[in-house]
């Protein structure tokens, strides 16, 4: 079989089951595909030897006929994942040399699954960013382009979007706190699921801001996020947040029959400037559902407007916390000290050194807002006004709506480099459409729907009731097929 | 509400991270445009609302209070800028 990096995991699971092919070949396809695709700088950390000597094992266990879905399934990682042994920095220059000594329970998960690991994606840095651009490695770059700009495959999962729609792996793993799975996808034309908060385990995942962190399964069909998710999630005693539910066999939940299901359009989501196209695509897929017998109502989610800032006071006060623990003593990097220099200068100047400037303005941020004075009005306030943002969404499930339908992004890929660093507040809007759901915890999917003119991909998104991942994939995979999206990036790299 | 270069100063502190006193004015202007944008949420009224810690109704687990791990200095060493005998080692702190 030729092009084996270019099978879906269902595509591949089938094939190894009838022995077409083996997890050791189709990791040499990818590791391939890897060497030819440095120009992406999607994988940053590779982990070759690991992956030959996992499909091997794979192989054996397929063999022995005690194969799971996911066994000898060739994915990327990304780099805020632990992985044993192998570097995890987050793409900070402050975990630079830092190789865990235990394992993330998501990819313990994979690999008990029979996953292999083929190495570390790019990623911003700490998570912090759309655009790919504040990783410590340089940015990933878009396999999409329309002209000689690279464009960005959005962040902050941009190295897992691009290895997934360039075919370097056959999913990867990407984390989502403010829309950081959801956007790369749409950027990528692929599919990325953000599991209710709580599904999948936390532990082991380097922390932005532990109540919106979510780790979920970046791919390139629904039957795949399926099939992913399936392998990722777990009731985990090392998160104290891990729900205690067991995980459902989400493939079956695939019948492809959403008659009767009520989907929400949320009027709020029309926002000012937003682009004929975009809107163009939402209505499109709203009739997409409707035909394939759902009944589209209009819905009200009153406070969206005020997700934004409210997200960027509450997980810059939790950055600010989360990453007290860099200080040069346990860890990563330390920076070389003056004569005379205490402890606290240690601190500052490894820091200063070891964090971007997008994240230490976070930190800062988080900081000013968590301290004496102001707590209450910027932190606390932040956190009402989040619990009206929840409100609004359990009183449209409450009414009957199953499912909500957005745009994934106000628009498509952009240009790398064309983000304005002196205006942080204009790369936040990027997070317009995916920010309310990490403040009300609940399941996200962004499904690969069109292309703009220029021939990029655009997606759009479902929201479901927590816990429902089943119900929401389902009606994903209904407008993945009514869209047949099939385009993939024409090779350049 | 802006942030005057004294007041970016002292939070840089706080966050401990060094900050040249020349990018002081750039911070302070970074910061104060972030919080500008923060004050929409003074439009909402929140007259009444609990502040929400956790998205999930659910009780914060709990477990047996007994050791379940440890034995690993080695390991928890194994990652340190400097470690010796056993210890992390930072400069001198006390005189």
């Amino acid at each position: 079989m030729s092009d084996l990096n270019k099978l879906t995991i269902a595509g591949a699971r089938d094939a190894l089951a009838k022995g077409d092919t083996t997890a050791v070949e189709l990791t040499d396809s990818c590791l391939n595909a890897i060497d030819g695709a440095g120009a992406l700088n999607a994988f940053v950390h590779n982990t070759p030897d690991l992956a030959r000597q996992m499909a091997k094992a794979a192989d054996e266990r397929i063999k022995a006929g005690n194969a799971a879905p996911m066994t000898g399934i060739p994915v990327g990682v990304k780099d805020v994942f632990c992985v044993k042994g192998v570097p995890s920095q987050a793409a900070s220059r402050i975990l630079e040399g830092f190789r865990p000594e235990y394992e993330s329970t998501v990819t313990q998960n994979l690999w008990d699954a029979g996953a292999v690991m083929l190495g570390k994606l790019n990623q911003d840095e700490f998570a912090m960013g759309s655009a790919n651009e504040t990783s410590c490695y340089g940015p990933a770059v878009n396999p999409w382009k329309v002209d000689d700009r690279k464009l960005t495959p959005g962040g902050s999962s941009g190295g897992s979007a691009a290895a997934v729609a360039a075919d370097l792996c056959l999913a990867a793993t990407g984390t989502d706190t403010g829309g950081s799975i959801r956007q790369p996808a749409a950027f990528t034309g692929i599919v990325g699921l953000k599991p209710t908060y709580g599904r999948v385990s936390r532990w082991g995942v380097i922390a932005y801001a532990s109540s919106l962190d979510q780790a979920g399964p970046m791919t390139k069909t629904v039957r795949d996020a399926a099939i992913m998710l399936g392998a990722m999630a777990s009731v985990d005693p090392q998160d104290s947040t891990s729900a205690d539910r067991p995980v459902p066999d989400y493939e079956a939940a695939l019948t492809g029959d959403i008659r009767g299901k009520r989907i929400g359009i949320p009027r709020e989501y029309r926002v000012d400037g937003m682009p004929a196209e975009i809107d163009a695509l939402w209505q499109k897929g709203a009739e997409m559902l409707r035909d394939a017998g759902a009944e589209i109502v209009d819905i009200s989610l009153p406070h969206t407007k005020y997700a934004l800032p409210a997200y960027y006071v509450i997980a810059p006060a939790e950055a600010s916390s989360n990453l007290a623990r860099y200080d040069g003593v346990r860890y990563g990097h330390r920076a070389k000290l003056g004569q005379g220099d205490g402890i606290t200068e240690m601190y500052e100047k490894t820091r200063a050194e070891g964090f971007g400037p997008e994240v230490q303005r976070r930190v800062m941020i988080g900081t000013y807002v968590l301290s004496a004075g102001f707590y209450d009005a910027y932190y606390n306030r932040a956190r009402k006004v989040r619990a009206l943002i929840k409100r609004d969404f359990d009183n449209a499930f409450a009414d009957g709506v199953d499912a909500i339908l957005a745009p994934a992004t106000p628009s498509a890929a952009f240009p790398l480099g064309a983000s304005d660093d002196t205006d942080p507040v204009a790369m936040y809007l990027n997070d317009v459409f995916t920010v309310t759901l990490n403040l009300a915890g609940l399941p996200g999917i962004s499904v690969p729907v069109g292309q703009d003119r220029q021939g990029l991909p655009l997606g759009l998104q479902l929201f479901g009731r927590p816990f429902e991942e089943g119900a929401l994939l389902n009606q994903a995979l209904v407008l993945e097929r009514a869209a047949g999206f099939v385009a993939k990036p024409e090779r350049w790299w | 509400m802006s942030i005057t270069e004294d007041e970016a100063r002292k939070v840089a502190h706080l966050a401990r991270i060094a900050v040249d006193d020349t990018a002081l004015p750039a911070l302070a202007r970074d910061l104060s445009g972030i919080l500008h944008f923060m004050e929409q949420l003074n439009e909402v009224d929140v007259e009444g609302v609990e502040p929400m810690t956790g998205v999930t109704p659910m009780r914060l687990k709990r477990r047996v209070d007994i050791v379940t791990t440890g034995g690993m200095a080695d390991k928890i060493l194994s990652n340190a800028p400097d470690a010796r005998e056993g210890f992390f080692a930072v400069p001198k702190v006390v005189e």
